[in-house]
């Protein structure tokens, strides 16, 4: 595929993107507007007030508005990327989003960097060393990690290393770069357990099937060392599985991580959502579910770009965007 | 000069703990610049005895044995120094085509990666290019270094293969049935190739094949394999001349001629036994006509009959004569009575088939299947369409069967319109598959796998006579008709040989009791001696039944044995029909002529005039 059908295809996918962000906001907007509670109950939690103040509230938060405009205003403001002030802290929503993303997409990356290394790492050791009793113990690692949710691992992590052998900080999300890495470890220990025990899985059949195709044959008959075939041969063609697996693991761990945060007591985006639903903070919930929904949608679109760098026979033309 | 020297070797499996024997105390010689063919049929264990040879057998199988090259053992080698034989010393390249190149790296890397390996000293990428390209002219490919393997057709990823085989100049290519998976023509240009080459690189030469008469076309020796033991080995000619095994003459005889109609072709009967159910006697006993008590007393060593022939037949001196009687009067002609037929029964009239571009494919152009093609079938008629792979002959078969909507054009089956399946009434549709069924080319999926073969039978006759109330003895007299025992009702497809599946697959078209059988490539995926049963049964069927066959192969000698009257079809159109004594005796278009000659016979200048 040409660099300029590439860009073509990029673009493409950047304006069903934007699409896809009005619907997927309609959607919760709609879903909010409907559950019980609105932004003056929360407010007042039960007070009673006099019917001036109540609606003074209802003006701020333009809640005297009919449905479609109350839309159309939290458009006009998202567009100049204005997500309105959370009810709880009265922030802008964007600040408060932005303060807190940085710890999340270190805690995510380091993850899933954990989660890759040592899935592709164990998958293709599982598979070369396929039926000995190496490959019978990382599949049951595997079978371990895909069971065990996060928390309990979070949990068990915490009284291994923090408590009983005080390796590793219990809480706290340090500062500068080291520390950070230092205090977040345990968090994305617990974060990537499950995601490599899926990429163990993935990597190990992919490898296997790929060890026992003709090419590998024929590659090692031509006399090509043994690294050169396991990487150019077997690995790249087992790899379009684990990208795939790879990607929604990446969405996950960037948007979903909030179990882990809230275990270690980090305050991250997954924390930010859970107080922001628990206490109806409606604009935060709104903002932050535009921030998900970007995050996985632009690491779909770099899922495909891999693709095409990966697979040669995969190419995009104007009906699959 | 001695090169290769294969000394008793035996190749066992081990999965769970079960021991299983795949080739038996197997011995090979070769010399510089000499080439030698293993031929045997499925299950002969000749794939296998190929990977043993450069230490490439699957996991779970291992060889016991000598095999020396160049004075060195290999068996035994540590893998590292297998490396070092392997692609410099001896090559390797296997059957499939389409699955043996790396689909992510483009044609040249795979010829430069192996120069990489075995270059001395710093060679810069340009040069390493250059003798790229160099390689691939040496096979004859202009441009497709920087082309992907998908790109290209099987006969020019074959001819890469073999570039990239051949890029550490080994002393000795091992060919695995290279030229198998192509088309008649291509087949027989890649013969050609892999000869020219190795004359001019004097290189040693193993071919694997299943085909006796491309053994005898392009190898000096040729070692007959069976179940794992060898037969009989011989130069090529004089194996030709006089088979000195029961086993090799029934190969030979089962092989349809190209050049005339057989009243009936010698098959053998049953199928290849497991090397271990035939351990301690002749591996061919219990199919073999000649078959003594002696036979089964022990296994026979292979002897030297005469210099350089050897048979592992105890009784060649009291059989050869009969052996030879046999072939006399097997190979007989048998005139063909074409049966002017009295009505049409199918009538085919300028139909084009187009299929769109696949989706999601950039520059996916709509491909043209069927461009306006005419053909008629008679009522009792076996008509053969002879094609290669993209001339559309399967596409018309779907068309006729409704699998596929041709985009134009009509077609008439026993007075209904019947191009369009769809806009039929249902009264209609069931008429017409009561007319025409279809069997295809591949028994191992076109049999549900987790249901009995009664089942299947059972499903098949009760759609078309649901109040019948002998459904039993109905299956068991299908069964009867193909040749099978009524027991057969009760077993999975699994548990069934390739031949007798697709005896099944004919007794569940001949269920509903069809006028005509549509055959495509019905019988290419069988080995020849099952593949001249099932042969057999076809035209039995039709003298007991009158059934009438519309023949869909790439295979000019198979059809000749079973069809009145041909057409060719090449490119999506017709360009040739008439009598097949006629068309492929006298061919007149150029396409035809090509596919005539590209008949595999079994002299070296076959490939001469290529």
């Amino acid at each position: 595929m040409s660099v300029r059908g590439l860009a073509l295809f990029v673009l493409r996918r950047l304006a069903a993107l934007a699409v896809l962000l009005m619907i997927i906001s309609f959607g919760v907007f709609s879903l909010l507007y409907l559950a019980p509670g609105s932004a003056e109950q929360v407010l007042l939690q039960g007070r009673a007030v006099d019917a001036a103040t109540r609606n003074e509230i209802r003006e701020a938060f333009n809640l005297n508005e009919p449905f479609l405009q109350q839309y159309r205003l939290w458009v006009s403001g998202a567009i100049r990327l204005d997500f309105g002030e959370s009810i709880r802290t009265g922030e802008p929503v964007l600040n408060a989003i932005l303060n807190r993303m940085g710890l999340t997409i270190f805690l995510g990356l380091y993850g899933f960097i954990v989660a890759m290394v040592a899935g592709l790492s164990l998958g293709i050791l599982a598979a070369v060393k396929s039926r000995t009793s190496v490959d019978r113990g990382i599949v049951m690692f595997s079978i371990v990690g895909a069971s065990a949710p996060p928390f309990v691992t979070g949990v068990f992590l915490l009284y291994l290393f923090a408590v009983l052998l005080g390796w590793f900080p219990a809480f706290g999300q340090g500062e500068g770069f080291a520390d950070r890495f230092w205090h977040l470890t345990l968090p994305a220990l617990a974060l990537a357990f499950g995601g490599a025990a899926l990429v163990v899985r993935l990597t190990r059949a992919g490898m296997i099937g790929a060890l026992d195709q003709d090419f590998v044959t024929f590659a090692r008959a031509r006399g090509l060392s043994p690294r050169r075939v396991l990487r150019a041969y077997a690995l790249r063609n087992a790899l379009i599985p684990v990208v795939n697996a790879g990607a929604l693991m990446l969405a996950f761990m960037l948007t979903g991580a909030a179990l882990v945060e809230v275990t270690f007591a980090l305050p991250g985006i997954g924390a930010l959502l859970v107080e922001s639903v628990n206490f109806r903070d409606l604009p935060m919930v709104q903002g932050l579910s535009m921030v998900l929904a970007t995050v996985v949608i632009l690491v779909n679109l770099a899922t495909d770009v891999i693709y095409l760098f990966i697979d040669p026979r995969i190419s995009y033309s104007e009906t699959t965007a | 000069m001695r090169v290769l020297e294969v000394h008793g070797v035996t190749i066992e499996s081990r999965i769970g703990g079960h021991r299983r024997t795949i080739v038996r105390e197997f011995d090979l010689s070769l010399d510089a610049g000499e080439t030698v063919g293993i031929v045997g049929e499925s299950g002969s264990g000749k794939s296998m005895t190929a990977r043993a040879v450069i230490g490439l057998l699957p996991p779970g199988v291992s060889a016991r044995g000598s095999v020396t090259y160049d004075g060195r053992e290999l068996i035994g080698l540590p893998e590292r120094e297998l490396g070092g034989v392997r692609g410099s010393q001896i090559g390797l390249i296997l059957q499939d085509p389409f699955t043996m190149l790396n689909p992510l790296l483009r044609c040249g890397r795979h010829i430069t990666e192996v120069l990489e390996r075995f270059e001395g000293g710093r060679v810069s990428r340009r040069a390493r290019r250059a003798e790229a390209t160099r390689r691939l002219a040496e096979v004859g490919i202009a441009d497709a270094i920087d082309r992907y393997p998908f790109e290209l057709s099987g006969g020019m990823r074959q001819r890469v293969a073999i570039a990239a085989a051949l890029a550490g100049d080994p002393k000795i290519l091992i060919a695995d049935e290279p030229s198998t998976a192509l088309d008649a023509t291509t087949q027989k240009e890649l013969l050609a190739l892999l000869k020219s080459l190795q004359e001019a690189r004097s290189m040693g030469l193993v071919l694997i094949t299943h085909d006796l008469r491309v053994a005898f076309a392009v190898c000096d020796r040729v070692c007959v394999l069976y179940a794992g033991s060898l037969l009989e080995v011989g130069a090529g000619a004089a194996l030709e001349a006089e088979p000195l095994h029961p086993y090799t003459l029934g190969l030979l005889l089962s092989e349809p001629p190209g050049d005339r109609r057989l009243a009936e072709l010698a098959s053998i009967p049953g199928a290849v036994p497991s090397p271990d159910d035939v351990a301690q006697m002749c591996p061919f006993t219990p199919r073999c006509r000649w078959a003594a008590p002696v036979c089964g007393a022990g296994r026979p060593p292979l002897a030297l009959v005469s210099p350089g022939r050897s048979t592992a037949c105890v009784r060649i001196h009291e059989i050869r004569e009969s052996m030879r009687e046999t072939r006399v009067v097997v190979e007989q002609p048998a005139p063909i009575r074409p049966a002017r037929p009295a009505s049409r029964l199918i009538e085919v009239e300028q139909v084009e088939k187009v299929f769109e571009g696949a989706v999601g494919r950039r520059g996916g152009a709509a491909v043209v299947a069927l461009a306006g093609v005419s053909l008629e079938v008679g009522a009792h008629e076996s008509v053969g369409l002879v094609g290669e792979s993209g001339s559309g002959k399967t596409t018309l078969g779907r068309c006729l069967v409704g699998l596929e909507t041709p985009s134009a054009g009509r077609i008439t089956i026993d007075g209904i319109q019947a191009a369009d399946y769809a806009a039929l009434s249902s009264g209609d549709r069931r008429r017409l598959r009561r007319v025409v069924q279809i069997i295809f080319q591949d028994p191992y999926s076109s049999l549900n796998p987790v249901r009995s073969v009664g089942t299947t039978l059972r499903e098949a006759i009760t759609l078309y006579e649901p109040r019948s109330r002998r459904v039993g003895e109905e299956v068991e007299a299908l069964l009867a008709k193909v040749g099978l025992p009524g027991s057969y009702a009760a077993r999975k497809p699994v548990a069934l040989s390739g031949g007798e599946r697709q005896r099944v697959a004919i007794a569940r078209a001949l269920a509903v009791k069809p006028r005509l059988i549509i055959c495509d490539e019905a019988v290419s995926a069988l080995d020849v001696s099952v593949q001249a049963q099932i042969l057999n049964l076809l035209k039995t069927l039709r003298a007991d039944l009158g059934i009438g066959y519309l023949f869909i192969t790439h295979d000019l000698p198979v059809v000749r044995q079973v069809v009145d009257r041909i057409y060719v079809l090449h490119r999506g159109a017709v360009v040739e029909s008439g009598p097949v004594d006629a068309v492929i005796d006298a061919p007149q278009h150029p396409y035809t002529v090509k596919l005539v000659e590209s008949m595999p016979r079994s002299s070296p200048d076959w490939l001469r005039d290529a």
